[in-house]
């Protein structure tokens, strides 16, 4: 492992981290197994099914096709930070009181998908349409639900927080 | 849209103050989940943990000539390499039969490919490492000499005689083989104005959980006891098998299942690598973890249907329907699977089909047969979606020959709402359902005239819509007639503790288990429901053999229905219990007292009396304040198994509308309706949601999903890119309604809910496709899953 291993410094969750890891250790394997931050999951293992989605530097990428070398100096939020900072708090809520998850697998991945769509909606002063809403979660597979209370919350918590910026 | 936070009660006969029965309350462990907190099997770490990785055939059927593995066993990090022989010193071999399926037959199949390998992704050795990668590395310098043998690939060859024989000991590729003749057949075809014969084809598809199966075994030698952290519907029948095949006691294996990532049946089964990694573990005396990876899911997590049937049906100008004929055929790999076996799906086929209908005229057929790919056996719906696609492609098909309406075809044929208790022709045992009342519902829902006088005049314009239906029945709370009766260890009772602790609240142990569907939460509902606490004084715990009743999990729609009522008579029992120990302080006649909302209550005037935290106080910690031979009992179990009935039939009837586009062959589907009866309903949003992704993985089927394989049995697209299943742009909005049939069977008069949306989303998929394209002369679509080329090709385009 030494000379394929690097060593690297990136501040994940507001924490700064600096480990050794070896070179071929995906971004998502690093988190789980390197750090136990358990809540990001695998899934296809080849960027198809969104289960392993986390935010590099305010964007949403997939932990299983980025390396944690590329992830040098980086920002990385999983859903653990996003859950403790409170800033998903609404939309885990809506989540819950829609059952918008079964099983859970894919649901930290969806949130932080979501909230990248809420974001940038938000910024932007307009409410996604349950189309975009649909379109934009469409690399997130789930097998439990069916979509449409995902969506449903989704979009409840896309108006609510139109409502507070009026 | 607004999330609305309850629905209005639906029920009378559990009228207890302060019912949750009939409220949408939010799960308990949602929040876990939501936050990333949760504990999937994926997530465990334990201490001296190791990896293991299999070596799998790239061949469909070999023999295995010599396995070297001195370099994989030099290799870093790695512990011990194990083969099938090696592994067979430690694992018995197990075999897949049921004797109530008569005739049903298959060979011992070992953890580990011993001398031979029948699939492609059969195991054939395995690496054991301290890291999973090290493991896969390891696993590389393995050298396997395979002898490639003829793969038997093609079901409908399968039993030529000059095919070869997969298993010789069993002497032919037949595993099991069914007939049915009820009423009169041949007559009754002679004498129908109508007659339609055509032949339907069900994609072999599977789970695609989005966790793979996992495991992590860890074999104490100090305490001569296995701990298995396992990812299964089903934790005490795989107590068993653990116990049973390293012939250990069942006080010595522990199954523990926290959280699931998605099961839909495919984690209710005997899987080769899991009982593998658990003999491993005993084999090396420390933990032992595999999580499948994606291809490996694909070619070894259970596939499903893959039938063929050939059908045919019988109808008079007046919609009466004469009789049904089927012949089923379907390819179930080299092993029927344990302890299920691969026979019931074929079976289910068999008994469902027609099963709406009065007509008493059924012939059916079906054969299973060994092929040389992934093993098949139980997915969601168990051959409901089979027999209900082609009874209702049937139906339809007849119905456009008559010129008659689809819907008013079904209304002379469904069984009367009054006909009951009735008795189908292949002999199923109705106890109450609701097919007229349902399909009444439905058509006002739907607004069907209004659909239909849109559909002309958009097909006026070129645009090709069309409208879809499928009467449906559902097989949920399972007695023992299902397996038990066959011989399988596999349990069709379940058991529910409850226990008050020491400041007043509750906790309910419950034999059946949680994969999403929402079981703890109604067992919270029923228990604080029974006993008389809120809600958030419940606490519920499944999944842990050493902790929980004797039961069998969570399939067939057997949680609410069979738990549910073991917790509620559990509810009711601890409730006697506690008032006995009121009446003795308050000195009272019990049946004058009442638990509510956490507090001992006069029946009559309701007055409070005694909170339970006092109670508890006394009963823990001031006992001998009690009077002289009142001794509290604060924990109660109740077992409950349905005996009246095999089964609870559930009913119901989809529709589908949608739009084919004739230049590009696609499918946009535009909405999905559904009403259904599972009886008594204790949460209605959990039933909604049960039948909204129950059809979209029905959804899955009719147009997406397929395994595909080649003529060497090379399955060509196990990965998620190139497998297709539903993704969110693509799925249509779904509105449910409900018809309620209590069972009498029970109190609760619950049914399942988990298998109605998978039963009928194929059929009336289907049927809405063949709608859309009648007028344009196409040939009815009956090949699942319905592709754009497909649907091309049923146009003459391409």
């Amino acid at each position: 492992m030494t000379d394929t291993a690097l060593d690297i410094s990136l501040t994940i969750n507001g924490e700064r981290v600096s480990e050794r890891v070896d070179a071929r250790t995906t971004l998502v394997d690093f988190l789980r197994d390197g750090l136990s931050l358990t809540g990001s999951h695998v899934g296809c293992e080849h960027g198809v099914c969104g289960v392993c989605t986390v935010r590099v530097n305010g964007d949403i990428v997939r932990g299983c096709l980025m390396l944690a070398v590329q992830c040098d100096g980086a920002t990385v939020e999983t859903i653990e930070g996003l859950s403790d900072t409170g800033e998903i708090a609404d939309l885990q809520a809506a989540f819950e009181q829609r059952n918008a998850l079964q099983c859970g697998y894919c649901t930290p991945g969806i949130l932080v998908a979501a909230q990248d769509l809420l974001k940038r909606a938000k910024e932007n002063e307009r409410v996604p349409s349950r189309n975009e809403i649909r379109e934009h979660l469409s690399g997130n597979y789930c097998r439990c639900t069916g979509y449409q209370a995902i969506v449903d919350a989704v979009e409840a918590v896309a108006q609510a927080r139109a409502g507070e910026t009026k | 849209m607004k999330i609305t936070d309850d629905s209005p009660s639906v029920l009378t006969a559990l009228d207890r103050p302060n019912s949750y029965i009939g409220r949408s309350v939010p799960r308990p462990n949602l929040k876990r989940l939501t936050q990333g907190r949760g504990q999937y099997v994926s997530d465990i770490t334990l201490p001296r943990m190791a990896h293991v990785a299999y070596v799998r055939s790239p061949h469909a059927h070999a023999k295995i000539k010599s396995i070297k593995k001195a370099e994989a066993e030099k290799a870093p990090g790695v512990i011990a390499v194990v083969t099938g022989a090696e592994l067979a010193k430690v694992m018995t071999p197990w075999v897949g039969v049921l004797t109530h399926l008569k005739g049903l037959k298959s060979a011992p199949q070992h953890a580990i490919a011993v001398d031979r390998a029948c699939w492609q992704g059969e195991a054939v050795c395995a690496v054991v490492a301290r890291t999973r990668a090290q493991a896969e590395d390891a696993c590389e310098l393995i050298e396997i000499a395979y002898e490639e043998l003829p793969a038997v690939t093609d079901p409908e060859t399968a039993l030529d005689a000059k095919t070869p024989v997969i298993q010789p000991s069993l002497g032919d590729n037949l595993c099991f083989e069914r007939k049915l003749d009820a009423g009169k057949v041949d007559e009754a075809f002679a004498a129908s104005d109508a007659v339609v014969e055509t032949t339907f084809v069900f994609g072999r598809h599977t789970g695609v959980t989005t966790e793979p199966r996992a495991v992590v075994a860890d074999w104490n030698e100090g305490e001569q006891r296995m701990t298995v952290y396992h990812g299964t519907q089903a934790p005490h029948m795989m107590q068993d098998l653990f116990a049973k095949h390293l012939n250990l006691r069942h006080d010595q294996v522990r199954v523990l299942t926290k959280d699931v990532g998605g099961s839909f049946g495919i984690k209710v089964h005997t899987y080769a690598d899991e009982m593998a990694t658990v003999a491993l573990s005993k084999l090396i005396k420390r933990p032992v973890k595999f999580v499948a990876d994606r291809i490996e899911s694909f070619v070894t997590d259970i596939h499903a249907r893959d039938h063929r049937v050939r059908a045919k049906i019988g109808v008079k100008k007046d919609g009466t329907i004469t009789a049904f004929e089927i012949d089923d055929l379907t390819g179930i790999g080299p092993y029927s699977v344990y302890p299920r076996t691969s026979g019931i799906e074929a079976n289910q086929v068999v008994n469902l089909t027609g099963g709406p209908y009065t007509c008493p005229n059924y012939r059916a057929q079906a054969r299973v047969v060994f092929t040389n790919k992934n093993v098949m056996c139980q997915y969601r719906a168990v051959g409901h979606p089979i027999a209900v696609a082609v009874t209702e492609g049937l139906v339809e098909l007849a119905a456009a020959k008559i010129g008659m309406d689809p819907l008013e075809l079904r209304r002379r044929n469904l069984f009367a709402d009054d006909a009951y208790p009735a008795q189908s022709a292949a002999g199923l045992k109705f106890e109450k359902l609701s097919h007229h009342e349902s399909l009444a519902h439905l058509d006002a829902m739907m607004n069907y005239a209004g659909l239909r006088a849109e559909q002309k005049r958009l097909r006026a314009q070129g645009i090709y819509r069309g409208i879809g239906f499928a009467s449906f029945i559902e097989v949920t709370n399972p007695s023992a007639a299902f397996y038990g009766v066959g011989g399988a260890r596999i349990t069709s009772q379940d058991g529910a503790t409850l226990k008050l602790d020491a400041q007043g609240n509750i906790s309910v142990h419950s034999g059946v288990t949680e994969q999403g569907q929402g079981a703890e939460a109604v067992m919270a509902q029923v228990a604080a429901s029974a006993f008389g606490v809120p809600i958030e004084r419940v606490r519920v715990v499944t999944g842990d053999t050493d902790n929980t009743p004797y039961g069998g999990g969570t399939w067939a729609s057997r949680a609410a229905g069979i738990g549910g009522e073991a917790a509620w008579q559990a509810g009711k029992a601890l409730r006697d219990n506690v008032l006995a120990v009121a009446g003795a302080m308050l000195q009272a006649k019990p049946e004058t007292l009442d638990i509510r909302n956490g507090t001992v209550v006069d029946v009559a005037s309701g007055a409070e009396r005694l909170p339970l935290e006092e109670l508890a106080r006394v009963a823990y910690f001031r006992p001998d304040t009690l009077p002289s031979g009142v001794q509290a009992e604060l924990m109660a179990t109740r077992h409950y198994v349905p005996r009246a009935w095999p089964f609870a039939f559930t009913n119901g009837i989809q529709a589908s509308y949608l739009e084919v586009d004739i230049d590009t062959g696609f499918v946009k589907l535009l909405k999905h309706w559904c009403v259904e009866d599972c009886g008594t309903i204790i949460n209605p949003q959990l039933v909604d949601e049960q039948i909204r992704g129950g059809i979209v993985q029905g959804i899955g089927a009719a147009l997406f999903e397929q395994c595909l394989y080649d003529e060497r049995g090379q399955m060509l697209n196990g990965n998620m890119a190139d497998y297709l299943v539903p993704m969110a742009a693509e799925m249509p909005d779904i509105e449910c309604g409900h018809v309620v049939s209590p069972t009498a069977d029970s109190e609760l008069g619950a049914k399942g809910a988990g298998e109605a949306g998978t039963a009928g989303a194929p059929a009336c998929v289907m049927n809405a496709i063949n709608d859309a394209l009648r007028p344009l002369g196409a040939e009815p679509l009956t090949d699942m899953p319905f592709t754009p080329g497909k649907i091309l090709r049923a146009l003459g385009k391409v």
